[in-house]
């Protein structure tokens, strides 16, 4: 569905941020794009879904495909129409304006009001909370409730691949949990298909079923999500673990050298 | 008790039209600095030049008076469009104070070209009869009534506007957060020049009224800056305010003259402001302006 080979990510022409980057994502996947800050993981979101030009970086090299288009370097509102949203870290909501106004902001891409009507309906299905909350603005909803809003209006645009970027950020170990209960059952349910970039390793390799390991603007690893957490390196960088179990001691730790491994 | 109360009413019925006039121009800077965060120094110069255009297709083109007032609206359309593109497109990315700069030097040529075409002659436009009409006493001219009739029409097809209709929610949601409205599909360029036209096409309406009422002369740009002090006193980011604050400069601006005037001469030019600092030292936002929503 998505293929993004060999991409080279440049902002103010200067600062080299993607250096090769390829990576595939099949229709009705969830795909988990992991790596330490600074790897260069909103950056591939950014590329994606166009919000690079806005930040004045540019896609130099390679080429991005969706559904067999070409959409490198297009227009963010045109990437948008083709069924791309990128659900933006950090929970941009629109603070002064209320719920369901940041609903019907979503709805560029449709033009029945029957349609709207129905992305409506299916956004509470999956978010009952959101509809109480209707009339509140949303700068006054908790961090959860937001993140649910964002989700919705991604929910409203008829999208077909959500680009998240970190959904779990700020929020409690329940709320996250949920949110991602409901990640899982739009994949399912909606048969969207998702790009999910997250820091907590475990939980997106729990609802995931392909990844990839990001380090310095490139991709040093790539499997299915069972092969993944098999993997040596990624129990010891990103899900903690040891071979027995135990406590790692800094002595036996070559820590050092198994990173510099992946840099290439 | 009879008298003082017409007596009242005269200067605040006169005030309510020409503020509401005023609100139509505030409506036009609320317009462009929320969605684009520019201060439009040239909003005065839309209107003047609105009120040009109007008057000559009326008087040298010998049109009727709906006519003219047409052409100068699809004139003013494309004004909003060609200064968004030439001028301010541009300079997306540039420090807001050097925008606001060039829309200052954008009021100059606008004076400049103004002149060159019409000269610098105080012109009538003598369309509306000039006998006033008695309403229970207060005696006022049809224009005035138009003044606050067309107004408060335009003011309120505009709330609803953004309050309900989607193009109105799209504009909103730009401006207050730009990526994330961008990353949704909204074409914030669209909706950058849609406000322009707007202020064009609002301010211009606006110069059309005042010139009709005071005649059509460079020198009804100043408007401009007289409403923007009203602007800010309603808070820069709130319609609601601007609205207000226009219609408060006006009834101020008539009922100091009415009772004020006999004592300090001209004081009508001033104690609007007066008030206005009054309220800012207070509420340094503005009355409606928006104190940012910070969850801690």
């Amino acid at each position: 569905m998505l293929k993004v080979s060999n991409i080279e990510v440049i902002y103010d022409d200067v600062i080299l941020v993607l250096k090769g980057l390829s990576l595939e994502v099949k229709e009705g996947q969830i795909v988990a794009l992991l790596g330490a800050n600074g790897a260069g993981k909103t950056t591939t979101l950014k590329a994606i879904s166009g919000l690079l030009k806005v930040e004045n970086g540019e896609v130099t090299d390679g080429r991005i495909e969706f559904l067999a288009n070409r959409i490198d370097n297009r227009e963010p509102e045109a990437i948008v129409r083709l069924g791309i949203f990128q659900v933006m870290e950090g929970r941009c909501v629109f603070e002064n304006l209320t719920v369901h106004e940041n609903l019907i902001a979503a709805t560029q891409t449709l033009n029945s009001r029957k349609a709207i009507q129905d992305r409506y309906d299916t956004v509470f299905h999956y978010f009952p909370h959101l509809k109480n909350l209707r009339h509140r603005l949303a700068g006054y909803l908790s961090g959860g409730e937001q993140q649910m809003l964002v989700i919705g209006r991604a929910l409203m645009a008829r999208t077909r691949l959500m680009l998240l970027d970190e959904p779990s950020l700020g929020l409690s170990p329940l709320l996250v949990s949920e949110i991602f209960s409901i990640i899982k059952r739009l994949n399912q349910e909606q048969k969207i298909t998702m790009l999910l970039v997250e820091q907590n390793a475990r939980l997106a390799l729990s609802i995931a079923e392909h990844g990839y390991v990001m380090e310095n603007g490139k991709i040093v690893l790539d499997d299915s999500v069972e092969k993944l957490k098999e993997n040596e390196d990624i129990k010891m960088f990103y899900l903690g673990l040891t071979e027995m179990g135990t406590k790692r001691s800094y002595r036996d730790a070559k820590f050092y050298k198994r990173r510099k491994r992946w840099l290439t | 008790m009879q008298n003082e109360f017409l007596f009242f009413m005269q200067f605040f019925l006169s005030g309510l039209s020409i503020g509401s006039i005023y609100a139509l121009v505030a409506l036009g800077f609320v317009l462009i600095y929320k969605s684009t965060s520019i201060l439009n120094l040239a909003q005065g110069e839309f209107l003047m030049v609105g009120a040009y255009i109007c008057l000559s297709m009326t008087i040298d083109f010998g049109l009727n008076f709906y006519a003219s007032f047409l052409v100068t609206m699809i004139f003013s359309i494309i004004l909003g469009l060609v200064v968004e593109r030439l001028v301010l497109r541009p300079l997306i990315g540039e420090p807001i104070i050097s925008i606001i700069m060039v829309t200052l030097g954008l009021t100059y040529v606008l004076r400049g070209v103004v002149i060159m075409i019409w000269g610098n002659d105080i012109r009538q436009f003598n369309v509306f009869p000039e006998q006033p009409i008695d309403l229970w006493g207060v005696k006022l001219t049809y224009l005035y009534l138009w003044s606050i009739g067309i107004s408060f029409f335009l003011l309120s097809v505009f709330v609803l506007f953004f309050k309900y209709a989607r193009t109105g929610i799209f504009m909103r949601a730009v401006a207050d957060h730009q990526t994330a409205a961008q990353s949704m599909g909204i074409s914030v360029k669209r909706v950058f020049a849609m406000s322009w036209c707007i202020a064009a096409v609002v301010s211009s309406i606006g110069g059309i009224l005042v010139g009709n009422i005071a005649g059509v002369g460079v020198d009804i740009s100043y408007i401009g800056l007289k409403v923007l002090p009203a602007v800010i006193f309603g808070g820069l980011d709130s319609i609601l305010g601007a609205i207000i604050g226009g219609l408060v400069v006006g009834i101020l601006e008539f009922l100091s003259a009415g009772y004020l005037d006999p004592y300090i001469p001209a004081i009508n030019e001033v104690f609007p402001f007066i008030i206005l600092v009054v309220v800012l030292m207070i509420r340094p936002y503005g009355l409606f302006g928006i104190e940012e929503i910070e969850r801690v």
